[in-house]
C-alpha cells in the first residue's frame, strides 16, 4: 500500500470541508478522486501533500506517518503533485524548471557552488544528464532552452509534470490534469500517463472531471461530496450507484 | 576542473581587461577620478549583494545601511591600534574587547562580513518563519536600531563622535579586485541550484516549496549571503573615508543601492554592475543641482536637496514605465545565447 | 513612585500612544485593503505637520482653520500618490508596489526639505497650549487630555463609519476578497480612494498634535514616527482599527514607562517598537486582535 488516508477530517472555521473520509491506494495503481465541484477534492489534495493540516485523522506513505510535516518535506519522502492552473516558474526555461526537481539530488554545498568546486561540476551534469532523459522521455527536449510560461498550454502540462516526475515520487498527485484538453490531447495524455507509470514505477492520484479520461485509466475511483466519501471502487459500479448519482444530479425520488 | 569553452575565455578576457584598467586608473588618474572609482566598486558589491535577497529571492529588504554600518565599524575597530584607541575614545575609555580586537586587513574584512551574517540570521528568523512581507519594515527599523546601539555604547563605539584616523590599506585593486570576486561569487550562486531554488521562491513561493524547496532555508541563505558582502563592503568604506559615525549609515544609502538594481534591472548582477557605474556617476554630475541654478539665463537660486528630489522621481518614474530596468531578469552573456520571446 | 506620578505617566503615555493610533489607523487600512505597507504614510503625517506650519505662519490662519488646511493637503497628497503611484501598479508583482512606496516617501521628504528648507522650523502654538494645572503632585497641559479625547471620538466616528454605512461596509469587504467586490458591481478604486482620505485625515490631525507637542518639524521626522505607528498597528493586528488604537497606546505607554523607570537608557526608547514588532513576529504574528487575512492559496 503506497498511500492510506484514515478518518480525515479537516474544519476551516465553522465548515466542515472533509468529513470523516479514508481511503488508501496500492502500488502502481491509477486512482481517481471524483465528486462535484466544492465536494473537497483540492482540500484532500492539500491536506495529503502538507500544505494543509488536517483537524483530525492521519495520512500514511509506504507505511510511514506523514500527517503534520511539512510540506517540503514530504516531497522529499515522495509524494510530488502539478497544481489545476499550472504554477511553472514563469522568469526560468524549461530545462531550469525540471533542474529545480532535481535540486534535493544534487548534494554541493552552498560554499561549493559559490567556489566552484569540483562537487559542484559533477553533481550538475548528473542531474543536467537527468533532466535531459526526462525531456525526451517526454518529448519536450526540443524546447529546453525556452522560457516555460511561453510554450503553448499541453507543453506546459508535461514541463509541469516533468518537473514533479524530477523529484522521483513514489506517489505523484495530479490535480485536473485535463482540464482545458480536446479529446485528442486527453487520449495523449492518457497514453503519457500510462508510460510514465510504467517507466517510473508510479502511483498516480488525480482529480478530475472528464468522465471519459476517468473511465480510460482510472483502476479505482473514490466519489467525494460534501466532504465525505459516498463510493470507493471501480468507475463502471459507480455510474450506478444511488448515492453517486444523487450527488451528481441531485435527489430525482424526493425532488 | 574548469571547462575551457569559448564563454569561459571570454569570461576570462572581462576579467583581464578589468584589471588592466585598474592599472591604468592606479597610476594615472587623478585623486578625484580615483576616488569616484573607489567608490562605484564598493557599490558594485553592496549593489550585487543587495540584489541578491531583492532581486533574484524576490524578497523586499531595506537592510544594506544597517550591514554596512555594522561592517564598518568591525573593520574600523580591528584596523586601529590600541593607542590610537586610547586616544580616540573620548567620551568613555574603550571596552577590554574593543582594546583586545586589533586584526590584519584580511581578517577584519571577513569579520566584518561574518558579524553582519550573525545579525543577519537573527533578524531574519523571526520574519521568514512568519511574514515575509514584514522584512522591509524589521530592516528599516533595523537601520535605526543600529545607529541607537552605536550611539548609546561609546565604549564600543566612541558614541555619536564616532571614529577617524582609520588607516587607509586599500587602493583601487583591493576595491576592484573584490568587487569583481563579488561579482564572480553571485553569479556563481545564481547559477546553481540554490539560485535556482531562489528564483523559484521569487517566481511563485507556494510552488517552489510544492517541489520541496526549504523556502526559509533559503530565504535565510539569500539574507545571509547579501548581509556579508554589505558589511565587506562596509569595512572597505570605513578604510576609504578613513572617519565613520553612527549617522553616515543613513536610508539615503539603501535608497541608492534600491534604484541601482532597478535601473540596472532586478535580479540581473550585470544590470548592477551597470546601475552603480550610472547612479554613482549621476550623483556626482547630478551635484550642481544642490547648488545656484542658472538656466535659460535666469536664477532659480539654490536648492539644497533637489538632487535627492529628482532621484526619487527617477525611481518611481522607473517604477511605473520601466520596471524591468536596463537588464530586465538577464546577465551579459545571455543576451547572445537565449531563445524565447517574454 | 507615587500614585499622582504613575497617573501622570499613564495620561502622557495615552496620549503619546493616541497620536501613534491616530498614524497606525491609516497604515492598518491601506495594508488591510491592499496588503501593502504605505512607506510614505509617515510622511503624510509630517506633511499634516508642515501645512499647519504653513497655515499659521505664512497664510495667517488661527489653529483650527490650520488643522482644516492640514487635513485638506494631506488628503490631496495621500490620494494623489495612490491615483498617480500606486493604482497604476494594481496588478504588479507585490515587490513593485513596496519599492515604489519608498520612492514616494522620499520624494516627499525631500520635496519638503527643499521648499522649507533645511532648518528645523519652530512650531507655535496659541499659548492656550502652554498653560499648566496641576493635579497632585502631577503637572499636565492641555494638550495630553484633548489628544487621548480628540482621537478616541475620531476612532468612534470611524467606526461607525465602517460598521453602519455602506461605504464602511465596502471597505471591510475590500479587506477580505477584493476580487469578488469588484466583481459585485462596486468601483474598487473609489473606496481605496475613501481610504486613503481617511487614513491621511487622521495621519494630519496626528501631525499637528505632534506638532504642538514637540514644536521643531523637520522633513523627516514622519521616518521615525510612522515606523513605530506601524509597529503599534501589527502589535495591535494589523487590519484592524481597534487594533492600531490599542497598540498605539500600548506603545506609547511603554515608552513614557520605559524613560521613567530606567532614564539612564532612555536612548533606546526608539528602540522599544522595533523590540515589540520582533516578539509580535515571534509569538503572535496577528497581534493582538488577531485578524488572519490569510486566504487559501492553494
Amino acid at each position: 500500500m503506497i498511500l492510506e488516508v484514515k478518518n480525515i477530517t479537516k474544519n476551516f472555521g465553522g465548515v466542515t470541508a472533509i468529513n470523516n473520509t479514508s481511503f488508501s491506494i496500492e502500488s502502481k495503481q491509477i486512482y481517481g478522486l471524483i465528486g462535484p465541484n466544492g465536494a473537497g477534492k483540492t482540500t484532500l489534495f492539500n491536506i495529503i501533500t502538507g500544505n494543509y493540516k488536517p483537524t483530525s485523522g492521519d495520512v500514511f506513505l509506504t507505511g510511514t506517518k506523514i500527517t503534520n510535516k511539512k510540506n517540503y518535506k514530504i516531497v522529499q519522502d515522495g509524494i510530488a503533485r502539478t497544481f489545476q492552473n499550472i504554477r511553472l516558474f514563469s522568469s526560468m526555461s524549461v530545462e531550469e524548471n525540471i533542474l529545480i526537481g532535481f535540486d534535493s539530488k544534487a548534494k554541493y554545498t552552498y560554499l561549493e557552488s559559490m567556489f566552484r568546486l569540483p562537487r559542484f561540476f559533477s553533481h550538475e551534469k548528473q542531474i543536467k544528464q537527468k533532466a535531459h532523459e526526462i525531456m525526451e522521455f517526454l518529448d519536450i527536449l526540443q524546447y529546453k532552452k525556452e522560457l516555460a510560461t511561453s510554450l503553448s498550454y499541453g507543453s506546459q502540462r508535461k514541463v509541469e509534470i516533468a518537473r514533479a516526475l524530477a523529484t522521483q515520487p513514489k506517489l505523484l498527485l495530479l490535480d485536473e490534469p485535463a482540464a482545458g484538453m480536446n479529446p485528442n490531447e486527453t487520449h495523449e495524455l492518457a497514453q503519457l500517463l500510462f508510460k510514465i507509470r510504467d517507466h517510473y514505477n508510479l502511483t498516480i492520484l488525480l482529480i478530475e472531471h472528464d468522465m471519459k479520461f476517468v473511465n480510460h485509466i482510472c483502476d479505482k475511483v473514490m466519489v467525494l461530496d460534501y466532504g465525505k466519501t459516498i463510493f470507493e471502487g471501480k468507475i463502471e459500479d459507480a455510474v450506478n450507484d444511488e448515492e453517486v448519482i444523487k450527488a451528481y444530479l441531485g435527489d430525482f425520488k424526493h425532488a | 576542473m574548469f571547462p575551457l569553452s569559448k564563454t569561459n575565455l571570454l569570461k576570462l578576457f572581462l576579467i583581464l581587461s578589468i584589471v588592466l584598467f585598474l592599472f591604468v586608473a592606479q597610476n594615472n588618474f587623478n585623486d578625484y577620478t580615483i576616488r569616484i572609482l573607489n567608490n562605484i566598486a564598493i557599490f558594485i558589491i553592496l549593489a550585487a549583494s543587495y540584489n541578491l535577497i531583492n532581486g533574484v529571492t524576490g524578497q523586499f529588504s531595506l537592510e544594506p545601511n544597517g550591514f554596512v554600518a555594522i561592517g564598518a565599524y568591525v573593520t574600523a575597530l580591528a584596523l586601529l591600534s590600541e593607542d590610537m584607541k586610547w586616544e580616540l575614545f573620548q567620551l568613555e575609555d574603550p571596552h577590554p574587547w574593543i582594546l583586545a580586537l586589533h586584526l590584519d586587513l584580511i581578517p577584519a574584512l571577513f569579520f566584518s562580513g561574518l558579524a553582519a551574517t550573525i545579525v543577519a540570521v537573527f533578524l531574519a528568523t523571526p520574519v521568514f518563519r512568519v511574514r515575509g512581507d514584514y522584512l522591509a519594515i524589521v530592516t528599516l527599523g533595523f537601520g535605526f536600531i543600529i545607529k541607537v546601539i552605536a550611539i548609546n555604547n561609546p565604549e564600543f563605539t566612541n558614541g555619536s563622535i564616532g571614529l577617524n584616523e582609520i588607516p587607509t590599506v586599500i587602493n583601487l585593486y583591493w576595491t576592484g579586485g573584490l568587487a569583481i570576486l563579488t561579482v564572480i561569487f553571485m553569479l556563481n550562486v545564481i547559477y546553481s541550484k540554490y539560485g535556482r531554488a531562489m528564483k523559484a521562491v521569487r517566481d511563485d513561493e507556494d510552488a517552489a516549496s510544492a517541489i520541496g524547496i526549504n523556502t526559509f532555508k533559503i530565504k535565510t541563505l539569500a539574507f545571509g549571503t547579501s548581509a556579508f558582502f554589505e558589511g565587506v563592503g562596509g569595512g572597505l568604506l570605513a578604510i576609504l573615508l578613513t572617519t565613520i559615525s553612527p549617522d553616515l549609515f543613513t536610508f539615503f544609502l539603501t535608497f541608492q543601492l534600491l534604484i541601482i538594481i532597478v535601473l540596472g534591472g532586478l535580479g540581473s548582477m550585470t544590470g548592477a554592475v551597470i546601475g552603480s557605474v550610472i547612479v554613482v556617476g549621476g550623483m556626482e554630475w547630478l551635484r550642481f543641482l544642490d547648488g545656484p541654478l542658472f538656466l535659460f539665463g535666469m536664477d532659480f537660486g539654490s536648492h539644497p536637496g533637489l538632487r535627492m528630489v529628482v532621484f526619487s522621481v527617477l525611481l518611481i518614474i522607473i517604477m511605473l514605465f520601466a520596471r524591468e530596468g536596463i537588464m530586465g531578469k538577464r546577465e551579459l552573456f545571455t543576451l547572445f545565447k537565449r531563445k524565447g520571446k517574454k | 513612585m507615587d500614585i499622582s506620578t504613575f497617573i501622570q505617566q499613564l495620561i502622557n503615555g495615552i496620549s503619546l500612544g493616541s497620536m501613534y493610533g491616530l498614524i497606525a489607523i491609516g497604515y492598518t487600512m491601506v495594508y488591510g485593503v491592499l496588503r501593502l505597507i504605505n512607506f510614505a504614510h509617515g510622511d503624510i503625517m509630517m506633511v499634516g505637520a508642515f501645512s499647519s506650519f504653513f497655515g499659521m505662519s505664512v497664510l495667517g490662519l488661527d489653529i483650527y482653520s490650520s488643522v482644516v488646511f492640514a487635513i485638506l493637503i494631506s488628503v490631496i497628497v495621500g490620494v494623489l500618490t495612490d491615483k498617480v503611484a500606486y493604482k497604476p501598479l494594481r496588478h504588479a508583482p507585490r515587490i513593485s508596489l513596496l519599492i515604489t512606496a519608498i520612492g514616494i516617501s522620499f520624494f516627499l521628504e525631500n520635496l519638503v526639505n527643499v521648499l522649507f528648507g533645511g532648518t528645523p522650523k519652530s512650531f507655535h502654538a496659541p499659548a492656550f497650549f502652554d498653560q499648566t494645572f496641576q493635579i497632585g503632585s502631577a503637572i499636565f497641559t492641555p494638550l495630553v487630555f484633548i489628544v487621548p479625547l480628540v482621537t478616541i471620538l475620531l476612532l468612534l466616528l470611524l467606526l461607525t463609519l465602517l460598521y453602519r454605512t455602506k461605504y464602511g461596509i465596502a471597505i471591510r469587504a475590500l479587506a477580505f476578497d477584493i476580487k469578488t467586490v469588484s466583481l459585485m458591481g462596486i468601483d474598487v478604486n473609489k473606496i481605496i480612494m475613501y481610504v486613503f482620505i481617511i487614513g491621511s485625515s487622521l495621519a494630519a490631525v496626528g501631525g499637528v498634535f505632534w506638532a504642538i507637542n514637540y514644536p521643531i518639524l523637520t522633513p523627516y521626522m514622519g521616518v521615525m514616527i510612522g515606523l513605530k505607528a506601524f509597529a503599534a498597528a501589527v502589535l495591535g493586528g494589523i487590519g484592524s482599527v481597534y487594533g492600531a488604537f490599542l497598540g498605539g497606546v500600548i506603545l506609547g505607554f511603554t515608552e513614557v514607562i520605559f524613560v521613567a523607570f530606567f532614564p539612564e537608557y532612555g536612548g533606546y526608547k526608539d528602540a522599544i517598537a522595533f523590540v515589540f514588532l520582533i516578539l509580535v513576529l515571534l509569538f503572535r504574528p496577528t497581534g493582538i486582535m488577531g485578524i488572519n487575512f490569510e486566504k487559501a492559496r492553494f
